[in-house]
């Protein structure tokens, strides 16, 4: 019983860790592909925003002033995206591919310049993303470490779950959320009702590279303490797989980001107690996702105008 | 509009390459001389110079030799793929370097190539001992040993009696991690526990994290990864929790000054200094060199602060005795049936 009440307490606690920068970006991923933004690039603007929250917060000394700048990064390079695509019209893939090169490309080289290495200089505690209810649980006891395991968790993973509430709010129940979804789906319907297709787009990528530069900075100010180029590696694009998996909406995203995380959650505890082979186990989120993707989901409905550029008519 | 479009994006990949890909560019240290000069040439592994790890070592250890002795002219050149490594060779070849160095496995078949092409050139690899050629010398880690050593300090700083491993990959030479490593904790306490996870991955912190958390929760009150990237995310976990943590190749206590209890160090740096002071005396040979406790080659990390000094004491003895020929570290799973990873 101790023991089935301490493995459940680490997939959920590996849950919530890989889940938070998974969902941000998924969150970023929504609001542009919802408004008719392909938006590949959020590996790049994570990248940017896990560079910029380390280093920021290094040298100001606070966590959310980095948070907060690593959020604008990933904004910056977003914008980058919306000129290109939205405003002159580019191919969405290749302009989102141009960022995820361009991202981690001026990064590395902004952090030689700095600190003549590719890696920051190591956070210490008072910098990080601090953990919530730290302490409160008595972890000399089985509760106590299960509740401490679950919910000790780093502020940004209870920011996560707020901003997915948020999103669903201001995507269903609010104007803005209407307007936002029409442009995704008949731009050329809310131009005739006098909505700026361009503006909304424009601003719902760079929206969406602030969310995703925030999941970065969570890779890199909570779990751990330093950007390395390995930080962002592939997450990117996990979380655009989950923003299909969910439909393109919030809360199917909400879903797919913590059936992965569960996924790796069971991972490190089947790989830490039994003898199966570890290739087979980490094999365990990927082969999930495929077969829930097949068995329950059915086919995932792409805003319709998603990934067409939109031309104002004359 | 279109056009200037397409002008931009393609400047933006330009850039991006560029940034990437940057030093190709060398930079060579000490003013010219008069005297001939020994020149030595290194060739890093897409990990690039500043990786924190072999190839940044490496490179600091030539940087300091041709500091302290200006006969010694060294270079670099890194390589942003696995094609560049046969290029990167060839350069310093044309050159007319006296003494290349290959740093890491992935260059071997690119070394063993080059050297067969050019028998009278220099080589030197790192961590590979394949290569079996009269122009190369074979630099090895007995990381085993340096395992073992911070395996005793786990086991003797242990209260709990359980000690936690992460191990990045499986694999003969990774698997020396472990085997040193466990050999020393149950030598230190023989009734120990050591939980040991394989996160089959060298960049993922947060699988770092979890595994580490998952042997806190088990009682773990020591955790030593071989993980790289992973080991971040196990570091930092144990930082949290005020456990300690033992870091692997370079002195890794700058991560967590108050929680890691030491590392288990590479020196590569002695090693390719070492060679290139070889190659100026004429006393160079080819074939395996073993860098052991013997020649310094492996070895507790520098910061020692926070090991008790009767520890300190027992694994000074332990390293002694090693050095001394009177004991020896296993090597081979079979002789450590408490590494299971294997």
């Amino acid at each position: 019983m101790t023991n089935f009440i301490n493995n459940f307490g680490i997939i959920l606690y590996a849950t919530l860790i890989y889940t938070t920068p998974l969902l941000y970006a998924a969150l970023g991923s929504c609001f542009s592909e919802v408004s008719g933004v392909v938006n590949i690039g959020i590996e790049g603007m994570m990248t940017a925003g896990a560079f910029t929250g380390t280093v920021v917060a290094y040298f100001t000394g606070n966590p959310w002033i980095g948070f907060l700048c690593g959020g604008l990064a990933g904004a910056f390079f977003g914008m980058l995206h919306a000129i290109a695509t939205v405003n002159l019209g580019a191919d969405q893939t290749i302009a989102g591919t141009a960022i995820n090169m361009l991202g981690p490309g001026i990064v590395i080289m902004i952090a030689k310049v700095m600190f003549n290495s590719t890696d920051t200089i190591p956070l210490e505690a008072s910098m990080k993303i601090p953990r919530l209810f730290r302490g409160v649980f008595d972890t000399a006891t089985v509760f106590g470490r299960f509740m401490d395991n679950v919910f000790a968790n780093y502020a940004s993973t209870y920011l996560v779950f707020l901003a997915v509430l948020i999103v669903w709010f201001v995507f269903y129940k609010t104007r803005f959320g209407l307007r936002l979804r029409a442009c995704g789906e008949h731009p050329q319907a809310c131009e005739t009702l006098g909505i700026n297709v361009l503006r909304m787009r424009f601003l719902c990528v760079c929206i969406s590279g602030f969310l995703a530069g925030l999941g970065g900075a969570c890779v890199t100010m909570a779990i751990s303490t330093q950007f390395r180029p390995i930080s962002i590696v592939g997450q990117g694009f996990i979380a655009i797989a989950a923003v299909i998996f969910g439909k393109f909406r919030p809360q199917g995203a909400l879903l797919g980001c913590l059936l992965f995380g569960f996924c790796s959650g069971l991972k490190v505890v089947l790989g830490g107690s039994s003898g199966v082979n570890m290739q087979l186990i980490s094999m365990i989120p990927y082969v999930v996702t495929v077969i829930v993707l097949i068995l329950f989901v059915g086919k995932s409905r792409v805003p319709s105008a998603n990934g067409k550029p939109f031309v104002k008519s004359k | 509009m279109k056009k200037i479009l397409a002008l931009v994006l393609a400047l933006c990949m330009v850039f991006a390459l560029a940034a990437c890909g940057s030093s190709s560019s060398s930079s060579s240290s000490s003013a010219p001389a008069a005297a001939a000069k020994t020149k030595i040439g290194m060739v890093t592994d897409v990990g690039g110079v500043n990786d924190k790890s072999f190839n940044q070592t490496s490179w600091e250890g030539l940087q300091a030799l041709a500091a302290e002795d200006s006969s010694f002219e060294v270079n670099y050149l890194e390589s942003k793929t696995d094609a560049d490594y046969q290029t990167n060779i060839n350069t310093f070849i044309d050159e007319g370097y006296d003494l290349v160095i290959c740093v890491g496995y992935m260059l071997a078949d690119a070394t063993r190539e080059a050297a067969e092409a050019n028998p009278e050139q220099k080589f030197a690899i790192i961590d590979d001992s394949s290569i079996d050629l009269p122009n190369v010398a074979c630099l090895m880690f007995a990381q085993e040993q340096a395992s073992y050593l911070v395996g005793l300090v786990a086991g003797s700083v242990t209260e709990s009696k359980t000690v936690g491993y992460v191990q990045g990959m499986v694999s003969d030479a990774m698997n020396l991690f472990g085997i040193g490593y466990i050999t020393g904790v149950l030598e230190a306490c023989p009734d120990a526990t050591v939980l040991q996870y394989n996160a089959n991955s060298f960049g993922d912190s947060a699988g770092g994290s979890t595994a580490a958390k998952d042997m806190i929760t088990k009682g773990a009150d020591v955790i030593y990864h071989a993980a790289g990237g992973t080991g971040m995310g196990v570091i930092e976990a144990c930082n949290e929790e005020g456990i300690w943590a033992i870091g692997v190749d370079t002195d890794q206590s700058i991560l967590a000054p108050d929680h890691v209890i030491t590392s288990a160090m590479k020196r590569v740096d002695v090693a390719s200094q070492d060679i290139s002071k070889a190659v100026k005396d004429g006393t160079f040979a080819a074939g395996v060199h073993m860098y052991d406790l013997s020649n310094g080659g492996v070895d507790l990390a520098p910061t020692r602060d926070h090991i008790p000094a009767d520890v300190l004491e027992t694994v000074e003895a332990a390293k002694a005795a090693i050095i001394a020929g009177e004991k020896s570290v296993p090597t081979s799973t079979a002789d450590c049936p408490a590494f299971t990873l294997g």
